[in-house]
């Protein structure tokens, strides 16, 4: 028997083996520790995948064990053992979650009243245990209708592998391969959920997407994963995360989101991160150690990244565009924001493959405390790519004297007619300026709210209205404790 | 309102202010004159309440209250205004945002009910006109690309929409042009009422032909040395600073 047919036989039987096993432990909520071939099975077997997929979490895991942990990054954290961790766990029965909100972080609750979040909607961040049906959701059944109709497909991605294997089967892995790095390696064996997008040829997708929206239909867990595919001449624009800090007990997260624009299409898509970054001193923070890239596969095409990161211990994240279509376009608007002890290392590629292909990156990096903040970002010109045009734009905000800025700009362009444009600017809030906000009133932590959303003014422009809003607290109350 | 008693202030470890006292009665308006390095923008960044400005000696009591133990926000909301010799930079932030934010921060810090984004353009737009700030200056990034002179006339709106109880003008007319001056001048009188004190530092006598102050002070190395009625202005205009100072030396 040669290898490759020995190992499907072992894989078939696996599956048999947890497929049995699912039936019967029903009741079991975690996989057991460590990660294993079993493992990943398990988890294929409890989404009641076929068997196409758990082949390809099984090679993904395969690779993974070949792999090293990544260390480029200016970020310094423990050693995660992750022959020790879990690797799946069923959404919690309600009589394991905080019964109220009495047993929730008061802090927590602070931030949420400060944001303006409703009862409700807290006690679903918080993660406390709700029976009652809320009113998103039939809010969620309306949107569900009118996407219906547009013939949009939006569900997780667990429902788009049985329900559409067709499209996933094309698509997943197409613009991050199992193989990737590590982490997106990782995340391909052993992703719990995530969202699927599909926009048929022409359509404008009537609303804006939102995982908002689906926050009680499924819980994404530590390992999500994204695919969004835009078909030829559509529109799509898409909301991740929220601004409450959402609780969660997993400390490793490595998502995946893969994205791609067929001829003629656009994808917009947002995101507001702001996990939980730890105590004052990094404590019991976050990892966030994000795969993002989208793949302008179509000539005139367009992929547009916004993002504010203002949560997690660490950010490990560089969503980037493949400019493979002639005139395609891509855009990256970020704002990092790292206080008292968290770690950001984030940027983009922009890998220019097509004629006049155009790339536009605008990065705001503030950091407090002791923050470190690095920007990193890489802008390639293939020798195929005739006239391509980039502008970046780095600019780093110090508050205060130990926290950190960095920038790290890569270029790499093989075709003499392109034209790379690089500014990059470290100012500090200076005192002048907060002594003028003061002098009329303002108080200094509205003041350096003031001063740092202005200075963050072009990316909160390109955020979808009410999350803006919500963006522009998110950005004062994360530096709370920064002056005096 | 303002009494000011032998101060004394010091930046980083060098005194500048040695000893200044001064009295501003209720709806008052005193002029500072003196020369480059006196001390005039130290005392008004003294009275805003600004940061590394230490007081070792002296008192400054406003309406009965201590000033000092005040920090600027408070100030402001208790009726302080200053207008910067050099009004700062904001990039990013629209100036008419920053209004909006100043004046509703000193309406909370007094417990008055805020005032929505319409009602503070309405009350803007009005102020803004007579000071012929035109509306996309509104819109645009605070202070950032203005003018010296619109700059200048941004504080006098500003004063105008805060309205305050004392406000000090650190040399508002420098760099106005003539009609500038002018409407700054208008623009000053039009909050001359009896509640409102002022404080008006400047160089030019000019500038006392239109607002014409109830006495006038000379600053010279952190102390008043002179003072007088609004002729002292005429005399300093025509003889210089330099008997005053060797007279009081
Ligand atoms: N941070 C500082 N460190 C040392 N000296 C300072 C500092 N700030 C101000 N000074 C000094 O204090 C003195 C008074 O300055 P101030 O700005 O109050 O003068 P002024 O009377 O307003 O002058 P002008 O008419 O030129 O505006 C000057 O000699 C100035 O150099
Ligand atoms: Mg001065």
């Amino acid at each position: 028997m040669s290898a490759i047919e020995q190992t499907r036989t072992q894989v078939e039987a696996l599956g048999e083996k947890y497929k049995y096993g699912f039936v019967t432990d029903i009741e079991m909520e975690l996989a057991p520790r460590g990660l294993t071939e079993e493992t990943v099975a398990f988890i294929s077997g409890k989404k009641g995948e076929p068997e196409w997929m758990l082949e390809w979490r099984l090679s993904a895991y395969r690779r993974w064990r070949q792999m090293q942990e990544p260390n480029w990054a200016r970020v310094k954290y423990p050693k995660i053992d992750y022959e020790n961790a879990y690797y799946y766990a069923a959404p919690k029965s309600t009589k394991d979650k905080p019964q109220s909100l009495d047993e929730i972080d008061p802090k927590l609750l602070e931030t949420y009243n400060k944001l303006g979040i409703p009862l409700s909607e807290q006690k679903l961040l918080a993660g406390v245990a709700v029976d009652a049906v809320f009113d998103s959701v039939s809010v969620a059944t309306t949107f569900k209708e009118t996407l219906n109709k547009a013939g949009v497909i939006f569900c997780p991605i667990s429902e788009a592998i049985r329900e559409h294997p067709e499209l996933v089967r094309k698509y997943l892995g197409s613009v991050v391969p199992e193989t990737d790095n590590f982490f997106a390696t990782l995340n391909s064996a052993v992703f719990s959920d995530g969202s699927f997008v599909y926009v048929p040829k022409g359509v404008r997708c009537p609303m804006e997407l939102s995982t908002y929206f689906r926050i009680n239909a499924s819980e994404t867990g530590q390992f999500e994963r994204t695919l969004i595919i835009a078909d030829e001449g559509s529109y799509v624009s898409y909301l991740e995360g929220c601004t409450a800090p959402k609780r969660d007990e997993n400390q490793l997260h490595a998502a995946v989101v893969e994205l791609v624009a067929l001829e003629g299409a656009e994808i917009k898509y947002s995101t507001v991160q702001n996990w939980y970054p730890g105590d004052e001193n990094g404590l019991g923070g976050i990892y966030n150690f994000v795969t993002k890239r989208g793949d302008c596969r179509g000539n005139n095409s367009k992929i547009s990244w916004t993002q504010v990161e203002t949560g997690s211990a660490i950010t490990w994240k560089y969503p980037s565009c493949i400019l493979r279509g002639d005139n395609s376009v891509g855009e990256f608007y970020s704002i990092a924001i790292a206080n008292h002890c968290q770690q950001a290392d984030t940027g983009t590629k922009m890998i220019h493959l097509g004629r006049n292909t155009r790339s536009r990156i605008i990065s705001k990096g503030i950091s407090a405390g002791k923050a470190q903040n690095t920007y990193r970002g890489l802008v390639s010109v293939h020798p195929r790519a005739q006239q391509a045009r980039n502008f970046t734009q780095c600019d780093s905000l110090l508050i205060g004297k130990e926290c950190g800025a960095h920038t790290v700009p890569y270029i790499e362009s093989r075709n003499r007619t392109a034209r790379i444009e690089h500014e990059a600017t470290t100012s500090k809030i200076a005192e002048e300026q907060l002594f003028y906000c003061t002098s009329r009133g303002i108080p200094p932590e509205e003041a350096v709210a003031l001063i740092v959303n202005g200075f963050c003014r072009e990316v909160l422009q390109q955020l979808p209205m009410e999350f803006a809003v919500e963006a522009q607290k998110l950005v004062g109350i994360s530096l709370e404790g920064s002056v005096g | 309102m303002l009494d000011i008693k032998d101060l004394h202030v010091a930046v980083e470890g060098k005194e500048i202010l040695k000893g200044l006292s001064l009295h501003v009665g209720e709806g008052e308006v005193h002029a500072i004159m003196g020369p480059n390095g006196s001390g005039k923008s130290t005392l008004s960044y003294v009275l805003a309440g600004r940061d590394g400005y230490d007081i070792t000696s002296g008192s400054i009591i406003y309406k009965g209250e201590d000033l000092t133990v005040m920090p600027p926000e408070a100030r402001a909301a208790r009726g302080v205004f200053l207008a910067l010799q050099y009004p700062v930079e904001i990039p990013g932030v629209t100036t008419i945002n920053f209004l909006k934010a100043a004046l509703n921060a000193q309406r909370r810090a007094r417990s008055e009910s805020e005032f929505d984004a319409m009602t503070v353009l309405r009350l803007v737009r009005d102020k803004a006109r007579s000071l012929d700030i035109s509306e996309d200056m509104l819109r645009r990034a605070l202070n950032v690309g203005f003018s010296g002179g619109e700059k200048k006339r941004l504080e006098v709106l500003q004063m105008a929409l805060f309205e305050p109880k004392l406000a000090i003008l650190d040399e508002t007319d420098s760099g106005l042009d003539i009609d500038a001056l002018k409407l700054v001048a208008e623009g000053v009188n039009k909050l001359r009422v009896p509640g409102r004190s002022m404080l008006v530092i400047t160089h030019y006598q000019r500038l006392l032909n239109y607002i014409v102050p109830d006495r006038v002070h000379v600053l010279a190395g952190g102390r008043i040395v002179a003072e007088g009625g609004k002729e002292l202005a005429l005399e300093l205009e025509a003889r210089g600073y330099s008997h005053i100072v060797k007279d009081a030396a």
